[in-house]
């Protein structure tokens, strides 16, 4: 009871994306630790201070397997982040944790917008920015959080554009703009034409309603005020 | 090879069916071999609208399965030699439908016809994903309202993803089929005009159709509106429509309140 009359101490947390190296072991299990052997010998300290994820989706691994490659690879000093694809019980009480992977950057149902996305690396680094060519249709959910995305067409109404930076719409915005949504409150959005659904900058949200009428229509810019979402015309 | 248009629209009641039995007969009346085939297991209505509904005997389904050869169950249109219905089941459901069954009886019906006109249900689902699985051509029909521009701006979105065309990174050829039409509510400023809704779905014209009773009276008496009342302005306007869908040039006029056809309108969508 007394739990409940206090007051909270306000409790932050948020939703961040990391890189990470994700190695993909292949069985035998023996032979593929003579090759990392081989690899750490080419190029030592390779995997110092790198976080590492393993990934044994692809392979059917037996627990003792398992266990016999994560035993492997502490022996050679690799700090192991997290598992992907592994049988839940085979961690027990070990701290590592079983991770999933996150939703594709965009939605399944956006094979086109895809397209121009380029594909991703472990050696390349990561784009800043995504371009879209073409209109985003009602349904359609584009989300990029390590940057800028520009839809070169306008965003549908019941459509969804979701960037880590800034957002840039050279057509009219009728969906749901969301910008700096891993914590950037410097984001900002850019449309042709505004006639959103919702703007979001940072968490802080503005929906239609809220938006000032006499800026319907044109050219705006959204920026975060403190806590408050606010738009200008652009000249 | 035939060509596969589905006529499809997210939203009901918009005139899918009307459209496709339309299209398939006005096709048909120039000499095309068209088959027009309703993908709308459990609710169909083609059958009605082409006056066949007393001699179905299999359906799609019977063929997708296995069960009868396509020529058992297509059936000729009792009027235009060269037109071909191939019912939908009204007692089963959409999942009796496999991926593999469509798509053979589709490559089938593609080395006999010209046309092959999928006729989607409404909706977002397995029966509507089916009817677009295999088109080379999509006309979406929208009437000039918000809700029916949202659901086909959605259905647009389908068709550029969910299609074989899209997954082999190619893409369908979508068309504008603006049904229901109505020149007085327009001229009153009560429903969308036409320039707000080539500018939402940016894709270009295939037709205007505008709202008629003899859509209405043709559909009651089991006929095409091409084919129960051909110089009507809506029969007019689709034949005008599988001209455009021919590669011909014709310009597109927008139905006015009282006399017919004065205002040109050549524009089209990106």
């Amino acid at each position: 009871m007394s739990e409940l009359a206090q007051p909270h101490s306000t409790f932050k947390f948020h939703g961040r994306s990391y890189f990470a190296l994700a190695l993909k072991p292949e069985k035998p299990i023996v032979n593929w630790l003579v090759e990392t052997d081989k690899w750490i010998k080419r190029s030592p300290g390779f995997f110092a201070g790198k976080p590492v994820v393993i990934d044994v989706s692809d392979e059917s691994l037996t627990k003792l397997e398992f266990e016999q490659l994560m035993c492997g690879l502490r022996m050679r000093d690799v700090q192991i982040l997290g598992v992907e694809g592994a049988d839940p019980s085979w961690l027990g009480d070990s701290v590592t944790p079983l991770l999933t992977r996150a939703t594709s950057t965009v939605s399944s149902e956006s094979a086109q917008a895809a397209g121009s996305l380029p594909p991703t690396s472990a050696t390349a680094p990561a784009p800043s920015s995504m371009l879209i060519e073409g209109p985003v249709r009602s349904g359609q959910s584009i989300l990029f959080p390590s940057g800028d995305i520009t839809v070169i067409g306008s965003v549908a109404s019941g459509a969804e554009i979701v960037a880590g930076g800034s957002i840039h719409i050279y057509g009219a915005l009728r969906g749901r703009a969301i910008a700096g949504f891993e914590q950037n409150p410097g984001a900002r959005i850019f449309c042709h034409r505004l006639e959103a659904e919702l703007l979001a900058i940072n968490g802080y949200y503005s929906t239609a309603e809220e938006l000032e009428p006499q800026l319907f229509q044109s050219s705006v810019q959204a920026w975060l005020d403190h806590d408050t979402v606010r738009l200008s015309a652009l000249a | 090879m035939g060509r596969v248009l589905v006529v499809t629209s997210g939203k009901g009641g918009v005139g899918k069916t009307t459209s496709a039995a339309a299209l398939g007969a006005a096709l048909a009346q120039d000499g095309q071999r068209v088959a027009v085939v309703d993908f709308d297991v459990g609710l169909r209505n083609l059958d009605l609208v082409m006056g066949a509904e007393r001699r179905v005997v299999y359906d799609f389904i019977d063929v997708a399965q296995g069960q009868v050869r396509l020529s058992q169950a297509l059936i000729r249109d009792k009027r235009i030699e060269t037109l071909y219905l191939l019912a939908a089941s009204q007692t089963r459901d959409k999942d009796a439908l496999t991926d593999e069954g469509v798509e053979r009886v589709i490559r089938e019906l593609r080395q006999t016809f010209d046309w092959v006109i999928c006729d989607s249900p409404a909706g977002i689902e397995r029966g509507a994903t089916l009817a677009m699985r295999y088109a080379d051509i999509a006309a979406v029909v929208t009437n000039p309202e918000i809700s029916s521009v949202r659901d086909s701006d959605r259905i647009i979105g389908l068709l550029d993803a969910k299609t074989q065309r899209a997954e082999c990174g190619d893409q369908v050829d979508k068309y504008l089929l603006l049904t229901r039409y109505d020149p007085v509510r327009a001229g009153r400023g009560e429903m969308l005009n036409l320039e707000d809704v080539l500018e939402i779905l940016s894709i270009p014209l295939l037709g205007i159709i505008p709202e008629s009773e003899e859509v209405l009276r043709a559909s009651n008496l089991g006929l095409p509106v091409t084919v129960g009342s051909a110089d009507s302005v809506p029969a007019r306007a689709y034949r005008d429509a599988v001209r455009r869908l021919r590669g011909e040039d014709v310009p597109v006029t927008v139905p006015k309140d009282g006399t017919l056809l004065n205002k040109l309108f050549r524009r089209r969508a990106a």
